[in-house]
């Protein structure tokens, strides 16, 4: 019911998603500039890309997209054309570069800090000593009773 | 006045919970039997009176009493009667009001059949069980009463919301709250246990059961919201990496981590404290899914109820149970000393292995849904973290996982000897490798991955298989598959779970590697080709529906002459609520879907329309609901069973020896 609500964004106009009169004519130019529309955001939608938003904003974008493609450039000048118009907030997927590496590497970070705490703990368990036995005093002698002791 | 009464009941559910946080905790720590004996009737009182509260609430749906405020805004005479039921959640009071509903019945089968649990431990656990109610109603009551009622009240409600009126979104939330608040049993359990000071074996065995309870639950719910994308909105997206989504996956995957550490617990007394902290961080996951639903600070395509009080408000609640849980944490932990001693080649070390892997993508989960916040807040920089990264950085972790999983599983406890282990599962290896070759031969030129992620799939399906085979243990064919039935249910249960993750791997990899996808303007009339099927626009037309118009297409799929499928998508509008819908039409298959999609009228004739193929597609929801029965059928071990009732005193059996 939640998802609904998602569509309230998409009902701003009954059309959706790439239409057939924007495609470009060459299949090879096309797949790229589709590619492109998965990593670019509708900064009109929620946390939608252009790709999959019906939005005119994003009918625009997918437009602007394959006019670029169209005039020769490349998937890194599309990006970098939309980064400068409207900020890294158009790029679905975050750049690799400054304090986004803190992102890109928290988990490769956790992994291995991770990987470093199981492996001093699987030596310490695999040389501790059998334990177990650690019984209260109250629990032996209910055991030493059971045990008719 | 039954909806008065029902206010009433929920007030009083409010007070009986505060008397359950206190009493029993009290009674425990002093040791009077008679405070600790308070938790029982307690429990079963708040949840007899919320649930008379909710049905409260139902009765003025069903009933459209359109003077409570919440009717109106969510109700309409027209709407037909299953969803004025399910219209009581499909909004943030009613769906609280159920939250604590959950949470109180939860509690109550803890009293009912936690009667095997020491009686300190029980009252702790249903004490700290009240004081989560406590906050949760004070929630409701206090920034978003369900009862509220309005001075004059309208004719007829406001709600007629064509998409709200959808079977798989209509219990997709129920379910997803038993898994979120059903893990609020494991935090309860491990806070009574910090208080205690105490963990073994048998408390291993009392947390499971929640927890694999609130874990399939979860999973249903999941799959129920992706199934429901898939086929609703128009394009056969199943996953989105939305907040909103993220929220419900992130508990799932540290519940899964539980539910296999707590493994280790109970049989080998050890990763006792690494246990606790998942059970408190499980439930964590939960209030902070709550948050991010609920407060809309992260702003999601799902937003539900945008505000900044009800968010604060949760924050706290999130902020006092995780903050005093976790100090009690780093006080106790100490004291939870493991008793196993095991080799790291084991079960354990791949069970610790397992652990590992899946707390780190619930990490890559956490901090790609946080990072835009993060960002913002510390350096005024807008940003987005969309599926590209979730899918780079999330992906070779669970790759990781189903790479080691059949491994682990059939290693023995201890310790063991990999090549001596892992012999049984050669013939898995040897399959699952030659489906990956099959595969990437059939799709030549394409990427690697695919076929590396399907022979991934079909090693978990393989391994699982393998696994119970060997346990039937040697001899005759025969016998084997008669011991192969006598299994304990659990073994059954883990291999079925396991095999349901291969499945839905297999779906995932083949539907996002080899869709097709056709998008063209058609003449009625005009035949053209996809992927080996000839699709035909036979025609489109005007439809009145009962209160819509449609524009609805017939479309032909034909493959080798012979029709395979004749579909109606359509385009509705809804004049009532003012909306225009999409409704795909899917050919359902076990290997493939058919997908199609009719759009706008075009400019010089034709129609716009879509076709998708779409193989495996339904392997995804399946092998969710596979995993999901895997879980029941290790409920219903005899083991979890004996557990449960343990504490009833055994009649005599039989006559003494002397």
């Amino acid at each position: 019911m939640i998802r609904a609500l998602l569509l309230v964004c998409l009902l701003a106009s009954p059309a959706f998603a790439v239409e057939p009169d924007e495609m470009l004519a060459d299949p090879a130019l096309e797949a790229r500039a589709n590619a492109l529309d998965d990593v670019i955001r509708c900064v009109q939608c929620r946390s939608e890309a252009i790709g999959s938003s019906n939005a005119d904003w994003a009918r625009d974008a997918r437009l602007v997209v394959r006019e670029l493609i169209a005039d020769g450039a490349s998937d890194e000048e599309v990006l970098a054309f939309f980064v400068e118009r409207y900020g890294e907030v158009v790029l679905m997927r975050p750049t690799t570069t400054g304090a986004n590496l803190v992102l890109w590497l928290a988990a490769p970070a956790m992994l291995l800090g991770a990987g470093i705490v199981a492996l001093v703990y699987l030596r310490r368990r695999s040389t501790a000593e059998p334990g177990g036995a650690a019984l209260t005093p109250e629990e032996q002698a209910r055991v030493d009773e059971l045990l008719g002791r | 006045m039954i909806v008065e009464l029902g206010h009433f009941a929920l007030i009083l559910a409010f007070v009986v919970a505060i008397a359950q946080s206190v009493v029993p905790m009290v009674g425990a720590s002093r040791g009077w039997r008679g405070w600790m004996a308070v938790a029982e009737p307690a429990a079963s009182a708040q949840v007899l009176l919320l649930a008379f509260s909710f049905a409260a609430l139902t009765y003025a749906f069903v009933t459209s009493d359109f003077s409570l405020r919440l009717v109106t805004l969510n109700s309409h005479t027209d709407k037909p009667m299953l969803y004025k039921v399910t219209g009581v959640w499909g909004n943030h009071e009613g769906s609280m009001l159920l939250w604590c509903l959950i949470l109180a019945l939860f509690g109550a089968l803890g009293a009912w059949f936690g009667g095997g649990l020491p009686e300190r431990l029980r009252a702790r656990v249903l004490a700290v069980q009240g004081s989560i109610g406590v906050a949760f109603l004070a929630f409701l009551i206090f920034t978003s009463n369900p009862f509220l009622r309005l001075e004059v009240p309208p004719f007829n409600g406001q709600d007629l919301n064509p998409l709200l009126q959808d079977p798989g979104l209509a219990f997709h939330p129920p379910f997803l709250y038993i898994g979120y608040v059903g893990l609020s049993m494991a935090f309860s359990f491990a806070v009574a246990a910090l208080i205690e000071g105490r963990v073994d074996a048998a408390w291993g065995r009392w947390v499971r059961p929640w927890t694999l309870l609130a874990w399939l639950n979860l999973t249903i719910g999941i799959a129920l919201g992706s199934w429901w994308a898939y086929y609703e909105l128009g394009w056969g997206g199943f996953w989105f990496w939305d907040p909103v989504e993220n929220a419900s996956f992130m508990p799932w995957l540290i519940a899964a981590a539980l539910l296999h550490s707590a493994i280790v617990v109970e049989k080998r007394e050890a990763l006792k404290a690494w246990t606790i902290l998942l059970a408190i961080l499980a439930f964590g996951f939960s209030l902070i899914g709550a948050f991010i639903v609920r407060s809309g600070v992260l702003t999601s395509v799902h937003a539900f109820a945008n505000d900044p009080e009800r968010g604060v408000y949760l924050l706290a609640i999130t902020g006092v149970f995780m903050g005093s849980a976790l100090v009690l944490f780093a006080l106790r932990s100490g004291a939870m000393e493991a008793t196993g001693v095991f080799q790291p080649v084991s079960r354990e070390g791949a069970l610790v292995a397992n652990n590992i892997l899946l707390a780190v993508s619930c990490f890559v989960v956490f901090v790609g849904t946080m990072w835009p916040l993060i960002a913002e807040m510390l350096w005024g920089q807008k940003l987005s973290v969309g599926p590209p990264f979730f899918n780079a950085a999330f992906t070779p972790f669970f790759i990781a996982l189903a790479a080691i999983l059949p491994f682990g599983a059939i290693l023995p406890w201890k310790r063991a000897k990999l090549a001596r282990a892992v012999r049984p599962l050669w013939g898995a290896l040897v399959l699952a490798a030659a489906v990956g070759a099959l595969i990437y031969a059939l799709t030549s030129g394409r990427s690697a991955f695919a076929p590396i992620a399907i022979a991934l799939g079909a090693w978990l399906v393989f391994g699982a298989a393998a696994e119970l085979w060997t346990r039937a243990g040697r001899g005759e064919f025969a016998s084997k598959l008669r011991r192969l039935g006598s299994l304990p249910r659990a073994d059954w249960g883990k291999a079925v779970a396991h095999a349901g993750m291969g499945i839905t791997f297999i779906g995932v990899a083949a539907l996002v590697a080899y869709q097709v996808e056709d998008i063209r303007v058609a003449r009625e009339g005009e035949t053209y080709e996809v992927a080996g099927y000839d699709v035909t626009l036979v025609g489109v037309e005007r439809v009145e529906g009962p209160n819509y118009i449609s524009t609805m297409a017939e479309i032909t799929l034909d493959r080798d002459g012979t029709e395979v499928a004749r579909l109606f998508p359509e385009k509705r509008v809804y004049p009532v609520a003012g909306m225009p819908t999409t409704e795909a039409a899917i050919e359902n298959g076990v290997f493939r879907d058919l997908y199609v999609v009719i759009g706008d009228p075009q400019q010089g004739g034709g129609w716009a329309v879509r076709t998708f193929i779409k193989p495996y597609a339904n392997w995804i929801w399946a092998g969710c609901i596979i995993m999901a029965l895997g879980g029941v059928l290790s409920l219903t071990d005899r083991r979890v069973r004996v557990a449960g009732s343990a504490r009833k005193p055994r009649a005599p059996s039989g006559v003494p020896a002397e």
